[in-house]
Parts: structure tokens; sequence; C-alpha cells
């Protein structure tokens, strides 16, 4: 029998970035919350190690354990579903901070076409741009409502930036922190792409250029360089994270604690409004009920839509109907990009993840898609995070993979490759969904979360041109041998790609095509709020955090009024 | 390859050295490694054992903390060792994989959580996915490779009666680009898989760091430039100059 706790007034499920901001502002404001988090506690202190490539970027010292939890894919709904046996295609995370500690800092806010996608889209281009396969739709916020909650994110995480982007949104104030420290590859970048014309800038980094104390009082360090970033926690505290800011200026409030090792497998609903959460103490095996007044799901994209469709919370997304939004409009990440091989060296290994300058000239509506096959587009990014031996073995095209040629090619290119990516935008498709699996159960009993999921017609012609880019960047750029990345074919679980999933919790204004209302609150339980980039009702063409980090803030001001108030807040 | 060029073939070299026959590779890294330095005119590889002093401080003529945790005998090492080495050869730039320790820097992971698969979602039912989803292999990682090292002794006996470790470098190559390319029967694992494997935890041992027992004396790290650990590049990043930093492991910080 579950033993039933003390109510608190808001329980989040997961102690992220989201949950983090969640539980700062809401015990801030006087309301007791407890983070019911499934990993353990950790934080700087735990890093001092972690220059340590196999234990932490190989064998994923930081990540899910799987054997306990995965989820099944499927390319196409006539494909029999398998388990995600082994990490490959996207990192996911556990324990306090969540993602967000082993992040590479790369802070965006989505463009203001990103917002009004569908509205914007059709008005220059006409309602048939993409036909109807895909579930196109807009936010129901513009960037401007959004504004001031990046500015807030930014702050609390000392974003490093320049604001000289002329396709980005309005900023009603600063970068906190000037932008990070300009190396050789960059400058090569910044040459280029103005020789050709674009418009390079410092990409925003949550690896600060100097040390930094944010509105709440925690104070940042500076970064050092030493490379070692994603996948890896910060041993100076150097890289913006939930349990160096939001965490602790929710526990300095006195009205904020933790729950570690604490597996939310319910959300509990009576009528119209949700009770609380049912957990599993992983420790003990013992099971509780948290009764709370609000119930705010925090954590990853993939979780937060499970847990919704364990406990039967809204309506499950049919893709033969079209009806149903629980599930709908997941979308990934696309990645164009240009390998460059060069003859001279450069210090490949020495970096920081954010550390890159960017060009918007191909992203988001910055260019004219009149006669393109494709809406939106990519930022296009040169990062020098840090180059390191196991995983980077480059080679030109026609080197063998292994033996004595490989081994020569690999040891002269670690130095001298270079790559330009770009965050390509992913727009929703009615194949591409999330379900719950009728085979396969994670160590609760519960079902795994099933995801259909292929790329489109719109992916492989944005990757396509974009692809061609990039490559004329890096040709600009002085590589001997430039190697666009292979066209797109099918979507394969394996390789890593990127940990940017998004979408099957939406948001937006029409309770047809979406979960949660533009405060996040969910339309059939006004007490319950899904927080994360679940709520992108696609992907843009830049990493998501920066966007979930202001629709983190906009929902806490929500829980906050509606704590006062109850009812719709819309 | 550089042995060649003086006249002596590879697998002369090896039977000379004693590397191939496993009396030495079954007498730890440092035989291996005396034997390497025998043959080579310059750059010769020092490990901290070399003189016989094994990492705790005893003395010993091979080092007392190397050993096997989960092959059982050194025909099935000897083969992993071999087909190691081929994938990442000894040559002029430095060691090859026997010479970083690279067998039993795989050996000792099969033994621990990677071979037993103890992150990896193992329930069933399995089935053969698309190419698309990856591991669905009913087997750990440990029995793919049991398997799979068997499998090359029992194809290098079949089309040339030797067993792999007795074999021409060529045709060592031969039957290793056969798994590559799956041309191998296995069971309830395809051949490209456990080459994908073998050579993904080559790489490994080359380049992990040396607490892990490959990447002998980071001899892995010096041929590629790579400085391991080191606290900070805040004073380098903008040079313009290739920065030549001397390695160091993340063992520094617990000494």
């Amino acid at each position: 029998m579950a033993t039933t706790l003390d109510k608190v007034d808001v329980v989040t499920v997961g102690v992220g970035w989201t949950g983090g901001i969640i539980a700062a502002e809401c015990s801030k404001a006087g309301l007791k919350v407890r983070g019911l988090e499934r990993g353990a506690k950790r934080g700087t202190e735990d890093f001092y190690m972690a220059h340590d490539e196999f234990r932490y970027a190989i064998r994923y010292e930081l990540f899910q354990n799987l054997s306990k939890e995965t989820i099944t894919f499927r390319n196409h709904r006539k494909m029999n579903a398998l388990p995600m046996r082994m990490m490959g295609s996207f990192l996911l995370g556990e324990g306090l901070g969540g993602a967000g500690t082993h992040w590479n800092g790369h802070n965006w806010r989505f463009l203001p076409y990103d917002f009004e996608i569908k509205s914007m889209t059709e008005e220059k281009y006409g309602p048939n741009k993409l036909g109807s396969d895909y579930n196109l739709q807009d936010w129901g916020i513009t960037y401007d409502e959004l504004e001031p909650y990046f500015t807030k994110f930014e702050y609390t995480a000392g974003i490093s930036g320049e604001d000289n982007n002329p396709f980005w949104g309005k900023r009603s104030k600063p970068f906190p922190t000037p932008p990070m420290k300009k190396t050789p590859i960059l400058n090569r970048f910044e040459e280029a792409t103005k020789n050709l014309g674009y418009h390079p800038f410092m990409m925003p980094s949550a690896n600060l250029s100097e040390s930094y104390t944010n509105p709440d009082g925690s104070t940042i360090a500076a970064c050092q360089y030493c490379g070692f970033c994603e996948r890896f926690g910060c041993e100076y505290g150097a890289k913006s994270s939930a349990e160096i800011t939001v965490v602790p200026t929710a526990l300095e409030t006195g009205n904020f604690d933790i729950r570690f090792h604490s597996n939310v497998v319910e959300v509990l609903k009576q009528g119209d409004k949700v009770t609380g959460v049912r957990f599993i103490d992983t420790i003990t095996g013992e099971e509780f009920i948290q009764p709370a007044e609000i119930v705010v799901l925090t954590s990853y994209v993939l979780n937060n839509a499970k847990l919704l469709m364990v406990s039967n919370i809204g309506e499950m997304y049919d893709p033969d109907t079209g009806r149903g939004t629980l599930g709908r409009n997941y979308c990934y990440q696309i990645l164009p990009s240009a390998t460059g091989f060069f003859e001279e060296q450069f210090n490949t290994f020495m970096g920081a993840g954010a550390l890159g300058m960017t060009i918007d000239d191909f992203n988001g509506d910055s260019f004219d898609h009149t006669d393109l096959d494709f809406i939106h587009g990519a930022s296009l990014t040169i990062t020098q995070t840090g180059q390191r031996p196991i995983q980077f073995n480059p080679v030109p095209p026609d080197t063998p993979a292994w033996g004595a040629d490989f081994k020569k090619a690999s040891i002269h290119y670690f130095t001298r490759t270079l790559n330009i990516g770009g965050q390509g935008a992913s727009m929703p498709h009615k194949e591409n969904f999330m379900s719950l699996d009728p085979n396969y159960k994670d160590a609760y009993g519960l079902p795994l979360l099933q995801v259909t999921y292929n790329f489109t017609d719109q992916d492989r012609a944005l990757h396509k041109y974009l692809s061609e880019k990039t490559a004329e960047i890096m040709k600009e750029m002085g590589a001997k041998t430039v190697v666009p990345a292979n066209p797109l074919t099918d979507y394969d679980i394996v390789p890593y790609q990127t940990t940017h999933n998004t979408g099957g919790t939406v948001m937006g204004t029409d309770p047809a095509i979406s979960v949660v209302n533009t405060w996040l609150q969910h339309w059939d339980a006004e007490n319950l709020f899904v927080v994360g980039a679940g709520n992108f009702a696609h992907n843009g063409g830049y990493n998501p955090t920066g966007t979930a980090g202001a629709l983190a803030y906009r929902c806490a001001e929500g829980i906050i009024n509606y704590s006062k108030t109850g009812g719709s807040l819309v | 390859m550089a042995n060649e060029k003086k006249g002596v073939s590879r697998r002369d070299f090896m039977k000379t050295t004693g590397i191939a026959t496993g009396t030495l590779i079954g007498g730890g890294i440092i035989g291996g490694l005396v034997g390497y330095n025998v043959n080579r005119d310059k750059g010769a590889i020092s490990t901290n054992n070399q003189k016989g002093t094994n990492s705790s401080g005893q003395t010993a003529d091979h080092p007392l903390n190397v050993g096997l945790k989960f092959f059982t005998t050194m025909t099935a090492f000897n083969v992993l060792s071999q087909a190691t080495e081929r994938i990442f050869p000894e040559d002029e730039l430095g060691p090859g994989a026997i010479g970083l320790g690279v067998p039993y820097f795989i050996d000792n992971q099969l033994a621990g959580s990677y071979g037993m698969n103890a992150k990896e979602y193992m329930q069933g039912p399995f089935a053969d996915g698309a190419s698309t989803q990856g591991y669905q292999s009913r087997l750990t990682r440990a029995e793919i490779f049991a398997q799979g090292i068997a499998k090359l002794d029992e194809e290098a006996r079949t089309r040339y009666q030797k067993g792999f470790a007795e074999l021409e470098p060529e045709q060592m190559d031969e039957i290793l680009t056969a798994f590559q390319k799956g041309e191998v029967e296995m069971m309830a694992v395809t051949s490209d898989f456990f080459f994908k494997l073998l050579r993904q935890a080559t790489l490994e041992g080359a380049y992990a760091d040396p607490i892990y027992s490959g990447n002998q004396n980071m001899e892995g790290w010096k041929m590629k430039g790579f400085p391991g650990h080191q606290m900070s590049y805040i004073g380098q990043i903008e040079s313009e100059e290739f920065q030549k930093i001397e390695p160091q492991s993340i063992s520094s910080m617990t000494h």
C-alpha cells in the first residue's frame, strides 16, 4: 500500500532547468514546493574528475540507465516498434539538473517567425506551401509576449553574447555578460562568412565569459575553455545549470525540498483536477502518494508525455483521424553540416561547449523560400567544443575505417578537421508522434513510450540546401577537402544526433490541437502544468534550452497567479 | 609498414619477439613492450613497469595487476590481440593496439558492466529489427565477443588451416573484412555488428585515460596530440600557434 505524505502546494516531477525554475519562483512567492527527482543529488564537487572521456562521454556516466526504462522506436506505423536497447541518437538525462547538467550551453531564443509560423508562412507563401500532411500551427503566443521571460532566463543563467545578429528578435536588455573569446577557428569562420556577405556573431553561451552573480544571488564562474562540456558536468561551476542557480535559490527560501530517488509513475486525477502524484522510492521500492494543490511536470519531453499517457490525462493523438493531441507534433532536429579537412593544425582539443560563431542568414524566414520546397532553415555555426580522441576520428572520404591507413589519417586529421553544423528546424508531420508501446514495459511495470518518427520531404530538402551552404562556407575558410553531410534518408536511432526532442505536449490557444494553454496549464485539469520542449509546436532552427527556460518562467508566473485565483488562466 | 622496410616481415617480427606466441603476452604488457623496443631504432615505449616494478611498487618480472578477467584461454586472448592490432597497427607514429594494452582493456571491460550490458534494456521479446532500430540481439556484449573471437579463429582454420593468431596480416585482414561486411554466420547477432563493437572497443582502449589499462603511458594521446586532462586552456585558447602540451591523466587528481 502506498504511504500518503503531507500535502504540499506545488510538486514538480523532475528537478532540472524547468523544475528548478518553477521551484525557485514559486518558493520565492511563498508556496511550499517539493521536487521529486528520480536520480541522485549531484553538484560541482562531483565533477572534479570529469575530464574522463571514456567514463562520461563513452560509457554515459550521467545518463539514464536504460535497463530500467527506455523507449521503443519505429520509422513508420507499418514497422514493428522495438526498444532502444542502447543509448544512441539522443542522450537522456537523469539526476539533479537533468540534461541541463551535461548540455553544451548553446542558449537561444526562438525567432519571432517560430511563434507565428503558420500565419506568417501562409501570409507570405500561401496556404499550401507544405501541404496538408504537416501539422503546422502557431504557438498561441508571440515573441514579444515571451521576450520578458527570455530575458529573465538569460539573466538567471548569465548568458554571454553580443546583440549584433540582424535576424533575431528585439532584446529589451543587453546580454548579461560579454561574448566568449574569439579563437583562430572562429576568426576564420567570421572572415569567410563576411566574405560571402553573411552576418556572423558570437553564439550566446551558458559557458560564461566572466564570473557573474545573477539577480537571485547565485554566482557562476568564468569558463576555462577546458574542452569538456557536453556529456560532462563542469568542475568550475562555469556552465550555467539548474544545480548551481535556481535550485540553490529555491532551497534558500526554506520553502523547497527535494526528494531524490523518487520516480513518479502516475499523476492522480479526480474529476477535472489532479490531486497529486504516485511515486516509487527507487532505493527501497516503497510506494508513496504525494498530494499537492498543483502538479507540474518538469521532466524530459519524453517522460512528460508518457506520464500523461499512463495517467489517462488528455486524448491520445490518432494519426488516422487527426484527432487527439497527446503525443502529436513530435519533432526532432535536422542537422545539415559540412566537414573541412585542412593542411594546417588547429587547437581543436581546446574549447567550450558553446564557444562558437553563427549566422542566421539561412534561419527562419531570413531568406526567401518562394522557389524552395521547404520552409524555415537553420542557424549555421562553427563551434570549438574541444575534440576528444575516442569520439573524434575524422578521415577524408575513401579512407578505410580501420587498419594502417585509418590510424594514420585519423591521427593526422584530429587537429586538422573542422565542422560547420546547422541546428535545422523540424516541422511536425501527421505520421510523427508518440504513443504507448503495447509490448514492452519499464522496471515499474509501465508501458514504454513509443516513438514513431521519420524524416520528411521537408527535412530532406532543408538538409540538402543548407548542407550546400555550409560547404560553401567551409570552402571559403580554406579547407583542402570539403565534405557536405550525406543526404538524409531514414531516421536512424543508432548514431548520436542531438538531444533536442520536442513536442507531444504542445501549447496553443485551441484545445483541439494543443495539450496545454499558453500558460502551460493543462486543458483538462486546471491545476496541472506541463513544462518543457514538449510544448514546442515545432522545433526551431536553434537548440531548445533558452526557449524552454523562458516558457518555464512564464509558467511559474501562471502557477503563482493560479495559486491565488484558481480557474483557467486563459 | 616500418618493419617490412627493414626486411623483416611483421609475422617474423612477432614471432621473434614472442608477441604472437602467447608466452610474452601471457607475461603481461611488459614483455610485449620490451620485445617491441628491441626491434625499434628509437622511440622506445617506456612504461612505469618497464624496469620490472609494477604500479604497486612491487618488483616482479611482470606487472601483478595486469591479467585476464574475462577470457579463459590464451588462444582466445591472442586472437583478440591480433585482431585489435590489425585494426590499430603499430607504425612509425607509435604503438599499435597491443603496445597500448588494448587487448587487456577490452578483456577487463568485458568482465564488467559493459560486458554485462548493465545499462542497456535487455527485456524481451527480442526480434530482428531494421538497421535504424539498432542493437536488438538477445546477447550481451560479453557473449557477442566470446562468440565472435571464437568465430574469428574458426574462420581462420576453415580458410587456412591455422589459428587466427598464426595468420599473415593480409589473411587476418581478409577475415576481418568478411566480418565487417557481415559475411560470416554468427548466432543471434551479425558479424558486422560484432566487428563494429570490436573496432569501437579498440579505439576506446587506444585513447581512454590510462586508468582503464589501455593507452599505455598515454602513448595513444601522444600520437594524437591530445593532452588528456588539463585544468584550463584560458591562456592558450586565442593562440594562433598549435600548442604541443605534455598529456596528463585524470589519475593526477588522486595523487
